[in-house]
């Protein structure tokens, strides 16, 4: 009975993770990977990096309402 | 079976909005409205919205969506539609759906109800399904572009111009909102100054220490937040601190003026993103707890169905039930600024086009439903109390005596123990003419709040309630000044090149300063009028955002049209029809009203006339030449409002008579590709 509760916690907290934006980073090492690991054309960012890139790319258009 | 069941479900509802419609004599309990909107939005939702995925849009979920096409691991990513629609209903909820309702409780809660169930159903989740699955066919882009796209350079501009006076007025009302929540109240402004600070350390916190760890980040700064809350609750034992945060409003004014244009040119990771982490999370979490408090409390309404407020005479803004209740309820029946959220990021997450159901239609239900729960907890304080709060002291006096006696000679009994008690529970020294919506919807929330989740606390859920409003109150100015700039940056890089470059530090000043400019002009008038701003400010808004709601149904009209499908044009031309009908005479009485609480041009006669005969007070013959040419300045505005949305309706139908005859310009969809199967 223990383990599915505990499961449903993980799934919980993944769904919260990623709601938040709090594994963003992960998400983009995991596309950098299967994408463009090969290609050369750009080096995979640092956490900080991205994350600051991140911050100005969402903040150029209308995000937020009345 | 199931038809059965639905049957049950559309008799419930109908039974339900018979009862609100029909109660008149006594105290009608607020389940009635829950169960209405319950009926109505699972009415709307699984069967109107499907009807028009299948027939309108003819959604195709073997069609490649941009999130899959374009995948970038960044803004094109394919995403769980769960986690769009929390995206999506995070970015539309704002201020808006808790204000608008709150001031139009002055009519009685029947009309607010009645339109807020039914416009939205029909009319705002309509618009913002559409434009997104509309935007989402053409990789995303904006409103703007769509109208350049599809109906031509006057569509696209209308659309520019409309969003940028949108912008300008929603900053200044909304600045106006927290103004009269914080003047000479020591403890809010603790709470609301302390956010600052508090934002700045998450952002370093988020660059610096643990880089973009968002989810921890957010819980210390959120719990932050509650410290201040409640420290603030301490302040007025140390009389001295206490005094360096009580202030007039027009001080505060400044003050919110100086902070816009100082964050306006902070980089976003210092101040906005943060602080957008953590109102997102009192955002979302609030709203949850407020709507389970309203079912659980189910509390009975105090407020009349009806009031004689009907007749245009109201205290909180003037104007009869047509067309003003329609433009201030606008966020949480039909918003046009939807329309920016839904064309831009939002398509660009869909995973398959059968999602927009649920994050287009089924987020602007969730934004109606909030609007319910601010409904009901306005709707549930004394009427005399919910007056006493909103009604500015150019109405019913400056003293607490003159406006008890005027607000109990409307038949709704108030005194001035009452009124004393009552902010005294709320930790406040007064609650008369803190006029806006915010304060009252907090004393609101927060019966309805300690009630359901523990008694005596009242003043701590009450400053709760003005954080959690202002936190996402200055986000909106913040963001939206940052919009406006890049627009601005936009226009003026047409005139002088260099003006282009949205990273070189003159434009950025020049630009924001603009904005700044334009609102902190609105905000500050508001100030300084007696009549209090909010009765010309939020009439303003809501005909602009009406006015982008009308561009935006012009567009999506356009589209369905010119793709051959006349014969549904109705579904977004009925809402137009109407919103210009609204718009159009609600800028015609604003413009053109002889009542000088109405029009602009009267107001300003009505003025000139006093002053002429030295009839006003000197503090107030001094601002008075300031108001005569804000309230012509508004007549023009409102006239421009008016004009935009005809010259747009027009345009469109243009393209339609041209669709209907054959000549169709190229749409701008992208072509279909098959998704790759299993």
């Amino acid at each position: 009975m223990l383990l599915p509760i505990k499961l449903r916690m993980y799934s919980i907290i993944r769904v919260i993770r990623r709601i938040s934006g709090d594994d963003a980073y992960e998400r983009y090492v995991q596309h950098y990977q299967q994408h463009h690991a090969d290609d050369g054309s750009h080096a995979m960012l640092d956490r900080r990096a991205f994350y600051l890139a991140e911050q100005q790319r969402k903040w150029n258009g209308v995000k937020r309402c009345c | 079976m199931k038809k059965l069941i639905w049957a049950l479900v559309a008799l419930t509802g109908a039974f339900a909005v018979g009862g609100i419609a029909i109660n008149h004599g006594e105290p009608i309990n607020s389940l009635w409205i829950v169960v209405a909107a319950v009926c109505i939005y699972l009415l709307g939702y699984r069967l109107y919205s499907a009807w028009i995925a299948a027939k309108v849009l003819t959604v195709d979920e073997t069609r490649m969506t941009p999130a899959e096409v374009n995948n970038n691991g960044r803004d094109f990513v394919p995403t769980n539609k769960w986690i769009v629609f929390g995206h999506h209903f995070a970015a539309i909820a704002g201020p808006g759906p808790l204000i608008g309702p709150t001031l139009a409780v002055q009519f009685g809660y029947m009309p607010g109800a009645l339109w807020i169930l039914v416009g939205a159903v029909v009319t705002g989740c309509v618009q913002d399904m559409m434009v997104l699955f509309m935007s989402m066919r053409r990789n995303g882009r904006s409103l703007g572009q769509m109208a350049r796209d599809e109906l031509g350079p006057v569509g696209g501009y209308a659309a520019m111009l409309g969003t940028l006076m949108i912008m300008i007025i929603l900053i200044a009302v909304l600045a106006l909102v927290i103004v009269n929540a914080m003047k000479h109240s020591p403890w809010a402004t603790f709470t609301v100054a302390a956010t600052l600070p508090i934002a700045v350390l998450i952002g370093l916190y988020l660059r610096n220490i643990r880089p973009g760890r968002v989810l921890e980040a957010s819980l210390i700064g959120v719990s932050l937040l509650i410290a201040a809350v409640i420290g603030g609750g301490g302040l007025h034992q140390y009389p001295a601190l206490a005094g360096v945060f009580d202030f007039n409003a027009l001080p505060l004014a400044w003050c919110l003026i100086a902070y816009g244009l100082i964050a306006a040119v902070l980089p976003v990771w210092l101040l906005l993103a943060p602080r957008d982490y953590l109102s997102t999370f009192l955002k979302l979490g609030t709203i949850g707890l407020l709507m389970l408090a309203v079912v659980v409390v189910h509390p009975d309404l105090k407020m009349p169905a009806l009031t004689p407020f009907i007749d245009g005479s109201g205290p909180v803004f003037a104007g009869k039930i047509f067309p003003f209740l329609f433009i201030t309820i606008a966020c949480g029946v039909i918003s046009g600024f939807h329309a920016l959220v839904a064309s831009g990021t939002t398509p660009k997450l869909l995973t398959s086009e059968k999602d927009v159901r649920l994050v287009g239609y089924g987020s602007m239900v969730l934004e109606s439903a909030v609007a319910v729960a601010a409904l009901i907890s306005a709707a549930l304080l004394d009427p005399g109390v919910f007056f006493a709060i909103n009604s500015p002291a150019g109405i019913v006096g400056a003293l607490p005596d003159a406006a008890v006696a005027k607000i109990s000679s409307w038949n709704f009994p108030v005194t001035v123990d009452q009124m004393h008690a009552l902010a005294a529970q709320m930790g406040e020294s007064t609650l008369f003419a803190r006029t806006g919506g915010a304060p009252s919807l907090a004393v609101g929330m927060a019966s309805i709040l300690s009630s359901a989740f523990g008694k005596g606390f009242l003043a701590v859920w009450y400053h709760f309630a003005i954080m959690f409003e202002a936190v996402f109150i200055l986000t909106t100015l913040d963001a939206g000044t940052r919009v406006g700039r890049f627009m601005v940056q936009d226009f003026l890089g047409h005139v002088w090149k260099p003006m282009h470059n949205t990273s070189w530090y003159p434009s950025i000043l020049i630009s924001s300063a603009l904005i700044v400019a334009g609102w902190g002009y609105f905000l500050y008038i508001g100030v300084i009028d007696p009549n209090g701003g909010v009765n010309i400010l939020w009439p303003l808004f809501g005909i602009a955002n009406q006015m982008l709601a009308a561009i935006a149904l012009c567009v999506v009209t356009g589209i369905v049209v010119k793709q051959g499908r006349l014969k549904y044009a109705w579904v977004t031309a009925l809402p137009l029809a109407w919103l210009a009908i609204v718009t159009t005479s609600a800028a015609y009485e604003k413009i053109f009203s002889s009542q000088p609480r109405i029009g602009f041009i009267a107001a300003a006669d009505a003025l000139k006339e006093k002053l002429a005969a030295g009839l006003l007070p000197a503090a107030q013959a001094k601002v008075a030449p300031q108001l005569i040419f804000n309230q012509q300045l508004d007549a023009v505005l409102a006239g421009l409002l008016a004009i935009l949305v005809w010259v747009i309706i027009l345009d469109t139908l243009r393209v339609c008579w041209r669709a209907a005859n054959g000549v169709v310009a190229p749409g701008s969809e992208t072509p279909y590709i098959a998704k790759a199967v299993g």
